[in-house]
């Protein structure tokens, strides 16, 4: 009779170390949390950012040859790397921008923090994991993450309401994926992502049967869901308003780098036999996404519901890359995606900045002449306007740029015309904003808490970012390209 | 001879199993589509002792069956039910009339993927005669604690934020 042994060395626990640095400090939080009072939860903050600094230099120590640990399970290569430095920075920015806010609306619990590392934990997984069933788990850690802090303002009916409709509408979409991925493995036998792709390769006949197709679309279902594809976005405004800000700014772009990082991986590492009819698909879905996400955030007053709506037209301009499918297509997703963190988490921040306790001020009557009121703080917002506009030389004028010209080089002529109208229009929204911040006179005194100095410094952060990318893109450019070589 | 009675328990459990779930949808009385979901458990654990996995079939009676549905059974006492009884009403709206065409050709394009075309099917390490020789539960965890070790401490974390999560939407004082 055969003895089992549970096998794993060293090397394997040095490729997930980041993950290991994040839960052992989300555990450390959560036995801290039961030993403080009340009034002095501050430090519970501070040492989630502590772990998130050190599980930064602890991915250092998988870096070196491509190599997959645990069966074959996670790998540490470019891709997920490239993604894992920007799921610490979300992580970073977005506990930075929380410490005060926290305080200020009565949340300032331990597990809030727990939880936002768990959510990271489970991001990192999605984008290291070659497996489908460590990509699910990922994504289910990130997920039921989420939706507790989304709902975590208990006294709020509208946190209530987001996380509720986020929870039934989430566990919905994890169904299709999980359907997708039980048809998937029912035709090729293997959940491993490079061993469905050597089959789809090896047998040719499969990868035209229609369960295979099924499968295919019920994963692209699942994916679209996370990253608020049209026509799987109707949770989103919802959800982004009644979230508490700072965790509207952590699924807003963390949420979405790491649904786009799986559907990435899947698609061009697993699925490339089957990229003509996913194209086809997604070509739709890029077109449709990008569309009504611009027109519906045309009539938005709530600046969250606004930027909602506007993260659902960022997903659109990805999808143009992912559509265009070549060499720069997949590096400008992941640059594009690297921009969109900075300056989202941007103005998500300032938007925590200018309410205070009770008031929101989320409306965009209450920005009526705060450019003269926090000249600083208005002089912020405009930068993070005008790049989710895509005016040079901030950082989404790049990111479009190469975005546009991805789609050019692979003839998708019509989807970069789409591309540039759409962007056209969501040009109208954003500068209402600068428009409502310089020019109108203000109908009512905004009352603004005292500023705290760690969102102040998450947005002076973000402002470094966008200026950064948008000045000097081309080493950032050159780290996404290499990052997606192995996809080739 | 075996396929035949495979094949009529299989026909037979299927067929209760889907009237189950389409009463658990239907009865107005939650209690009712309660019990018929014990009843749709029971004929899954059925399926799964059909494709000869015995342990994963005493673990669906144990847990789903067992207690899964004991606490919903306490969560629709706990809430007062004949409210919910007296103001529900069944009202077509074309949100439903799309949504269950949707559903039809979603079914369709199952029905045809699945049922009325050969699947490729793989063949795996563990063939019934290999899993009758080393027991089902050997089985599964020789697989579990090597080549799914990793997977299996995932999910404890899932577990984990699932537990954190409950008692801090449900804490009476934070």
């Amino acid at each position: 009779m055969e003895i089992f042994k549970i096998q794993f060395s060293a090397a394997d626990l040095k490729v997930i170390a980041p993950e290991l640095v994040l839960t052992i400090f989300a555990l450390f939080v959560l036995i801290l949390s039961v030993f403080v009072r009340r009034q002095s939860r501050g430090p519970l903050g501070y040492t989630a950012l502590v772990g998130v600094v050190i599980a930064f230099f602890s991915l250092f120590l998988g870096i070196g040859k491509e190599i997959k640990a645990f069966n074959g399970m996670v790998t540490m290569d470019p891709f997920c790397l490239f993604f894992k430095v920007m799921f610490l920075i979300v992580a970073f920015l977005t506990i930075l921008a929380s410490l005060g806010y926290t305080k200020r609306e009565g949340i300032d619990l331990g597990e809030y923090y727990v939880l936002v590392l768990f959510a990271t934990v489970g991001m990192m997984l999605m984008a290291s994991g070659v497996n489908l069933l460590i990509i699910f788990l990922g994504l289910e850690v990130m997920s039921i993450s989420i939706y507790v802090l989304a709902g975590i303002m208990r006294d709020d009916t509208r946190s209530v309401e987001a996380a509720f409709k986020y929870f039934l509408l989430g566990a919905f979409a994890s169904a299709f994926l999980l359907y997708g991925i039980a048809l998937t493995y029912a035709s090729t036998g293997t959940l491993d992502l490079a061993g469905i792709g050597e089959v789809l390769t090896r047998q040719a006949w499969i990868s035209s049967l229609p369960i295979v197709i099924i499968g295919l679309a019920l994963l692209i279902i699942g994916f679209g869901f996370k990253i608020a594809l049209v026509p799987f976005h109707m949770w989103t405004p919802d959800v982004y308003e009644g979230a508490p800000t700072s965790i509207t700014a952590f699924m807003a772009t963390g949420v979405k780098a790491a649904g786009f990082a799986a559907f990435v991986r899947v698609f061009f590492y697993a699925l490339p036999n089957l990229q003509a009819y996913w194209t086809q698909i997604m070509w739709i879905l890029a077109v449709a996404t990008m569309t009504v996400g611009n027109i519906i955030a045309l009539s938005q007053t709530n600046i969250k519901r606004m930027l909602a709506y506007s993260s659902i037209a960022h997903a659109g301009y990805i999808m143009v890359a992912f559509v265009a499918g070549n060499e720069l297509g997949k590096s400008s997703i992941l640059f594009y995606l690297l921009a969109y963190v900075f300056m989202n988490i941007g103005a998500f921040t300032v938007v925590i900045l200018l309410g205070k306790k009770g008031e929101e001020n989320t409306q965009l009557a209450d920005y009526a002449g705060v450019g003269f009121k926090h000249p600083l703080l208005a002089a912020s917002m405009s930068i993070f306007m005008l790049s989710l506009a895509g005016v040079p030389p901030m950082a989404g004028f790049m990111a479009k740029f190469y975005v546009f010209s991805a789609a050019v080089k692979a003839r998708y002529y019509w989807l970069a015309v789409i591309g540039v109208l759409n962007s056209a229009v969501a040009a109208y929204y954003y500068l209402r904003v600068l428009i409502y911040m310089y020019f109108r006179e203000p109908e009512r005194e905004l009352a603004v808490g005292a500023f705290s100095p760690s969102a102040v410094l998450a947005v002076i952060i973000s402002v470094w970012g966008v200026l950064q990318i948008g000045i000097l893109p081309s080493t950032f450019l050159a780290l996404a390209q290499r990052s997606v070589q192995f996809l080739l | 001879m075996g396929s035949l009675f495979h094949w009529i328990v299989f026909i037979l459990t299927a067929l209760t199993a889907i009237f189950a779930a389409v009463m658990v949808i239907t009865r107005r009385n939650p209690i009712h589509s309660a019990l018929f979901l014990v009843l749709n458990f029971l004929c899954i654990a059925v399926l799964y002792l059909l494709l000869n996995s015995q342990f994963i079939a005493i673990i669906q009676v144990m847990i789903y069956a067992g207690a899964i549905m004991m606490l919903v059974i306490f969560v629709i006492m706990l809430l007062s039910v004949e409210e919910e009884r007296r103001t529900y009403k069944v009202r077509l709206s074309p949100a439903k009339v799309i949504g269950l065409v949707v559903a039809l050709i979603l079914f369709a394009e199952l029905v045809y993927g699945i049922a009325l075309r050969v699947l490729p099917g793989v063949k795996g390490e563990f063939t019934p005669e290999k899993i009758a020789q080393m027991g089902d539960i050997k089985a599964v965890a020789s697989l579990l604690f090597t080549r799914f070790l990793f997977p299996f401490e995932v999910a404890s974390i899932l577990l984990l934020v699932g537990i954190i999560g409950a008692v801090i939407l449900s804490k009476k004082e934070r």
